[in-house]
């Protein structure tokens, strides 16, 4: 187990080094560092000095890879990708535009993200399985072929309606809970409420269909022939015997996304103003901050990469079939 | 000439990938085990129903992507001829004076007075505050408080008419045809399409093309004398936006698509048939890009670009040239954000398939590698391109308005959904509401997106071997 773990954290370094080219790339080579400053500036009338400041002061000054004015390993930390890229390896995520660590910005901003992620993920996930349970144990009858026509409307429906239209039934219209803000502690509650519901009503369509599907494909097998022949009642067969052989591809898709809970959702934190890293985010790219972006985009393909090593380990806890070799 | 074409990047990649689909079908036609899948799907009644909407959409995006700019008339015959700066597109000419009848700010859907209170120069006794008449809405109308409703039903009813005659004329021709073709009577043809007798299912698609006429008829002849769903702050008519919102969504859906299919089924298939080092180098490859969450690898190439377009204004002349660009390069980014799916799935089929007897003995036969991938590999694997294509289709005319919203979608200046919906952000928090731009948007991306979900399931049951063959196991 141990060695398994370590060959898949020396796995996730070459795919560590790729997303920090492909960021160094996207952020340095497509536009030079004098492009941004400009724009940051404002429009052309910028004078060379005004850009030449902004360089210094972010510290894009510097050659990218290879510098030849230093001496000794000078030469290769003097430089943009050390000290704006490779440093990310050590969690040092600099500072944003308006002079604040980012890496403490993280570390405070991730609790609102996981308070709004976490009960969205968990509750919802419960939901999901139950809805498509059902409609797999009603499965080719009136109620299966509603249950999946409603389905296929609800995620039709943009994802930007049901925030819009849940803030303005339950908050405006209602009163129920308020519009949006957050608070820490136990009144926190009444801000989670409404967005935590969106959040799991808005993708009910898709998840339904999804683990009805892995259900349906499950009953089709063998051992459930086997089952109904021994004479189990079909709840039985559907409650115990499918639903635990189906967690395996259930955990396939739901394991890799714990990590990244951390990083809470873009759209949600924005319309509820929860202070979360998802509102962060949009407000880096609104503001093109793109030191945040970048750090962001380094943080969440980090958090994938555990993901997808839980995923792992997390077969073997339900799959004694499989062998971490 | 009276009007200069002016072809825009994204149209003339739309209409490549138009003429694309009639040659993949002309290279299909004479190949009937191609065909077998593309058969069981025009016979599917949902597949034909939904694909009814679809093709509406479509005609409408085809029409807003014929691009021209029109002359100004010279002064005299000797001058070189010019041509007007606008750029208009064949829909643009098609409605008319909807394009051009903008009133000051909101209007409600089928108002005749503006949404706000202004202060109006009365005759007599100064100034007043009143909801001033509208411009262009039901200024027909001398009494706009009794004339209102009589009016606007009877157009209702004209509309209603107009549609019916217009349904029953291509209701009566589909059968006229159809009789010719089959050398049957007509009524006999009549009665078999209306008892679901036909191989093909025309009574659905009489009956969806029945709903788009009948509500787009009333709604046509509304338009004429009315803003038919309001307008929107500068005063644009909001049932024209939306209409111009179609084009984007589609072209972005299409597009992107367009731009991730060479990716993934090149990348997917070698990974998969030559195994190796090429699988690894592959495979690294979309692990590291799948492991960068998607909206923020989206976010910041786009941040790139607008820094990009920024500093490179050289590149586009006018605003429609602007916008286009942005739509290209947010098709481009969509597209290499989004083939991992694809390429990790056709990787899989082709691991599968390269150890099938067909294609041992094809190496046995001495049939080179690009042959086996063309002849043998590449058609067994259609089908799950074919799914994802379309499977992907309604994704991303979602995702178009999320992107948007985040404000890393289409250019702000650009009419789509997602802009729209971003508008009517700040309009739900206006006291009374401002719901009609919101409620169009929602409506006509409802549509669009339910009908391309509906037709992606009937095409998935056609061209997925496993579901059939599960059906005919079941049967």
């Amino acid at each position: 187990m141990t060695t398994y773990l370590i060959r898949r954290i020396l796995y996730a370094i070459p795919i560590l080094i790729g997303v920090n080219l492909i960021t160094f790339a996207l952020f340095f080579f497509v536009n030079s560092p004098d492009d941004m400053a400009r724009l940051a500036l404002g429009g052309k009338r910028v004078t060379e000095e005004a850009v030449e400041k902004w360089k210094r002061d972010k510290g894009y000054d510097k050659p990218h890879f290879f510098n030849v004015r230093e001496q000794g390993h000078a030469r290769f930390t003097n430089t943009i990708f050390f000290t704006k890229s490779a440093s990310m390896f050590v969690f040092d995520f600099g500072v944003s535009d308006d002079g604040r660590d980012i890496g403490t910005e993280i570390r405070t901003r991730m609790w609102p993200s996981l308070a709004i992620a976490l009960p969205t993920f968990s509750i919802g996930l419960a939901f999901y399985i139950t809805f498509a349970l059902i409609l797999a144990f009603f499965r080719a009858t009136y109620v299966d072929v509603s249950g999946v026509v409603a389905c296929v409307v609800a995620m039709s429906i943009s994802s930007l309606f049901y925030i819009i239209g849940g803030q303005y039934l339950i908050s405006k219209l209602w009163h129920l809970v308020p519009i949006s803000g957050f608070d820490y502690g136990v009144d926190a509650l009444k801000f989670l409420v409404l967005p935590v519901a969106i959040g799991i009503v808005s993708s009910i369509g898709a998840n339904t269909r999804w683990y009805r599907t892995i259900f349906i494909e499950e009953i089709g097998k063998d051992y459930v022939r086997t089952a109904r022949a021994k004479g189990l009642s079909e709840a039985r067969i559907l409650f115990r015997h499918v639903l635990h052989n189906a967690m395996i591809p259930i955990l396939t898709g739901v394991v890799v996304i714990i990590p990244s809970l951390f990083l809470g959702s873009l759209i949600m934190e924005s319309f509820f103003s929860i202070p979360g890293l998802g509102s962060y985010t949009i407000e880096a790219i609104n503001n093109q901050d793109y030191a945040v972006v970048r750090a962001m985009v380094f943080l969440g393909s980090v958090l994938y990469i555990i993901g997808l090593s839980l995923t792992d380990v997390g077969y073997t806890l339900v799959d004694p079939r499989v062998r971490l070799s | 000439m009276p009007f200069k074409p002016v072809i825009l990047w994204t149209d003339a990649l739309l209409f490549l990938l138009l003429a694309a689909a009639v040659g993949l079908w002309l290279h299909m036609r004479s190949r009937p085990h191609l065909l077998q899948p593309w058969r069981n799907l025009v016979q599917s009644r949902q597949a034909m129903g939904s694909m009814v909407f679809l093709a509406f959409f479509m005609a409408v995006g085809l029409l807003d992507s014929m691009h021209f700019r029109l002359r100004i008339s010279p002064a005299d015959a000797t001058q070189e001829s010019r041509y007007r700066v606008q750029t208009l597109s064949a829909l643009d000419v098609l409605v008319g004076p909807l394009r051009t009848q903008t009133e000051k700010t909101y209007s409600a859907p089928l108002a005749t007075h503006l949404f706000a209170k202004e202060t109006i120069e009365a005759a007599g006794d100064g100034r007043t505050r009143a909801y001033p008449r509208l411009t262009y809405g039901g200024a027909h109308l001398s009494d706009p408080a009794t004339e209102w409703l009589p009016d606007v039903l009877r157009l209702i009813a004209a509309g209603l008419g107009l549609g019916a005659i217009l349904w029953n004329a291509l209701a009566l021709l589909v059968t006229g045809v159809l009789a010719r073709h089959t050398g049957r009577e007509f009524g006999q043809t009549w009665r078999a399409i209306w008892q679901h007798r036909e191989p093909l299912p025309w009574r659905t698609i009489l009956i969806s093309a029945g709903f788009i006429v009948l509500l787009l008829a009333p709604m046509a002849l509304l338009a004429t004398r009315y803003h038919v769903l309001g307008t929107d702050k500068v005063g644009q008519d909001v049932f024209y936006l939306t209409l111009k919102s179609i084009r984007t969504g589609l072209l972005i859906a299409t597009l992107a698509t367009l731009v991730m299919l060479p990716l993934a089924t090149a990348l997917g298939i070698m990974a998969g048939y030559f195994g190796g080092w090429v699988d690894d180098a592959i495979q690294y490859i979309y692990t590291t890009l799948n492991s960068i969450p998607g909206v923020l690898l989206i976010a910041a190439s786009v941040l790139m670009i607008q820094v990009y377009m920024a500093t490179h204004p050289e590149l586009f002349d006018t605003i429609e040239q602007r916008q286009d660009l942005r739509l290209l390069f947010l098709c481009l980014i969509l597209g290499v954000t989004s083939w991992t799916g694809l390429c990790r799935l056709l990787r899989g089929e082709a691991l599968k398939l390269r150890e099938q007897e067909y294609v041992q003995a094809a190496h046995a036969f001495g049939v080179s590698h690009s042959r086996v991938i063309r002849r043998h590999i590449l058609p067994n694997v259609m089908h799950i391109i074919v799914i994802a294509v379309v499977m992907d289709f309604s994704v991303l005319v979602l995702a178009e308005a999320v992107l948007s919203y985040v404000g890393v979608g289409v250019d702000p200046t650009m009419t789509s959904f997602g802009n729209m919906i971003n508008a009517a952000r700040l309009e739900m928090a206006r006291e009374p509401m401002v719901w009609w731009s919101l409620a169009s948007a929602f409506f006509f991306m409802l549509v669009m997106v339910l009908s391309a979900n509906l037709f992606a399931d009937a095409l998935r049951d056609a061209f997925d071997p496993r579901i059939s063959v599960a059906s005919r196991g079941k049967a």
